[in-house]
């Protein structure tokens, strides 16, 4: 019979979420802002196929950095919450606050309960009409979750991150930007990105729209590589 | 052996897990609402759909504003006739069938692949068709592979067909389709369509009492959508009204009495 060794419980959650810091830290990083003109979501991300950006609902998105197997089925299951409240109930009834405490939930229950937390961190965002009704929660691997002042910076070496956000957004207004200052700021800061129309295709971005482009219920827009290119060379 | 999740369809999602929400009555055949008359065309850009917007309970009119044509996704529209309640229900369910593909996949259906879930879900159905509960739909879109609009016809059993030119469903199908087979003409600009659309409206709702014309008094004028290349809109009731108005300024000139 093999012995059992005693872990204490901090040890044990300790351990846990030294693994999954690790592996979120080493993944590239998403930045997202509430701006003027919507929520514009902006990854670093050379894939044109595996998203780490995604549309939920008329005015939810979902942002993720860590493993994709992970975030892409928490992603798949967000869309089957949402899409089933929304055809049971009504559209409007879809709400951000509902879909981040099921992830939450979710995210607490694998932390204890399974052989391995998920090393994923992810972002969930509802737009509102104006950039002061947008919310936008940060959950964590634990499952711990905060509602973020119109900014979320994960993944990666995120204080380093911060750091360069403050240095290259200054004291400027977000609620007052345009989206497309802030996706130029953010390809300066995430490390992987070249400058100019070359950094386009190693960027994901979207946008969460005020308006919508195509004048229907759903505000997400996924931006293609050459408008993501035109973005990053005007205004410089 | 790996077990795969319930994959981008939403319709075997609700089967698997959540079989209440599923459109469903359990109700003998009895007198329900019913939605008639729909007619679609192909046009040079894409497709003209229009319904008109009566619902009948047998000889009462259970409706003079239901809307029986619905935009499914950015390239396509359907169109239902049979049990209203139902095939409402039914449209509602296709509706967030595509947009939950397009949301888990990252990609549109093509137009066929649409059509042939639309199939089964009025397969599924076919017990109730059975009890006289039928849903009959009438799809069509923009397709962007072959660049033009299409067509598609269904039967109770879910049977797929497609559809070349125009076709019409509901009871005043029939008198559609005579007026359509006048009327429509090789590549025609979008707004002839839609004033054969509502022409063809107008035979239907002069001879079959389910189908119902424009209303004068209530300001009531079909629905009708275009799909082109560019999506799908919804023809604006002020281009509707113009129309109807004139058709029926040239019948009344024409003074014909059958």
């Amino acid at each position: 019979m093999s012995a059992q060794y005693y872990v204490s419980p901090e040890q044990l959650m300790k351990d846990r979420a030294d693994f999954a810091r690790k592996g979120i830290a080493r993944g590239r990083a998403v930045i997202v802002a509430s701006c003027a003109d919507g929520i514009a979501l902006i990854a670093e991300n050379p894939s044109g196929s595996l998203h780490k950006i995604g549309e939920i609902y008329d005015r939810i998105a979902f942002a993720a950095v860590g493993k994709y197997n992970e975030f892409e089925s928490l992603r798949q299951a967000g869309v089957r919450y949402a899409d089933t409240r929304g055809y049971s109930y009504a559209r409007q009834d879809v709400t951000g606050r509902g879909l981040a405490s099921v992830y939450a939930q979710s995210l607490g229950a694998v932390f204890t309960a399974e052989a391995k937390p998920f090393e994923v961190e992810l972002a969930v965002l509802e737009l509102g009409d104006t950039p002061g009704q947008d919310t936008l929660f940060s959950l964590n691997f634990d499952g711990s979750i905060a509602e973020q002042p119109g900014l979320i910076i994960m993944g990666g070496d995120t204080p380093a991150l911060r750091a360069a956000w403050s240095v290259a957004w200054g004291e400027k207004s977000l609620p007052a930007a345009s989206s497309a200052e802030v996706i130029r700021a953010a390809a300066t800061v995430l490390p992987g990105v070249v400058e100019g129309s070359n950094g386009a295709p190693l960027l994901e971005v979207a946008i969460l729209e005020r308006v919508s482009f195509m004048g229907t219920h759903r505000h997400f827009r996924r931006l293609e590589t050459e408008t993501i290119a035109s973005i990053l060379t005007s205004g410089e | 052996m790996i077990r795969l999740g319930p994959g981008p369809s939403f319709l075997e999602y609700l089967n698997s897990d959540r079989p209440d929400l599923l459109p469903h009555t359990t109700a003998p055949a009895i007198d329900v609402p019913h939605a008639t008359t729909i007619v679609a065309m192909t046009y040079t850009d894409g497709i003209v759909m229009a319904g008109d917007r009566r619902a009948t309970m047998g000889n009462v009119i259970a409706s003079r504003h239901i809307e029986k044509v619905f935009e499914t996704d950015r390239y396509s529209v359907v169109g239902i006739a049979g049990a209203a309640g139902l095939a409402i229900d039914i449209a509602k369910l296709f509706q967030v069938e595509l947009e939950h593909y397009e949301k888990i996949e990252g990609t549109l259906l093509s137009l066929e692949g649409k059509a042939n879930r639309l199939a089964s879900m009025i397969r599924s159905n076919l017990a109730m068709a059975m009890q006289g509960m039928s849903v009959v739909p009438l799809f069509a879109g923009y397709d962007t592979a072959e660049a033009k609009g299409r067509l598609f016809s269904f039967d109770i059993t879910g049977g797929l067909y497609e559809e070349v030119e125009h076709h019409s469903i509901g009871s005043g199908s029939v008198f559609a389709r005579g007026a359509l087979k006048k009327l429509w003409k090789k590549s025609m600009a979008a707004d002839q369509a839609i004033r054969v659309a509502v022409e063809a409206l107008f035979d239907a709702a002069d001879d079959d009492s389910a189908t119902g014309g424009p209303d004068m008094v209530r300001k009531l004028w079909p629905v009708v959508y275009t799909v082109d290349a560019t999506g799908a809109h919804r023809v604006p009731k002020e281009n509707l009204e113009a129309i109807a108005l004139e058709i029926i300024a040239e019948r009344t000139a024409e003074g014909k009495e059958a």
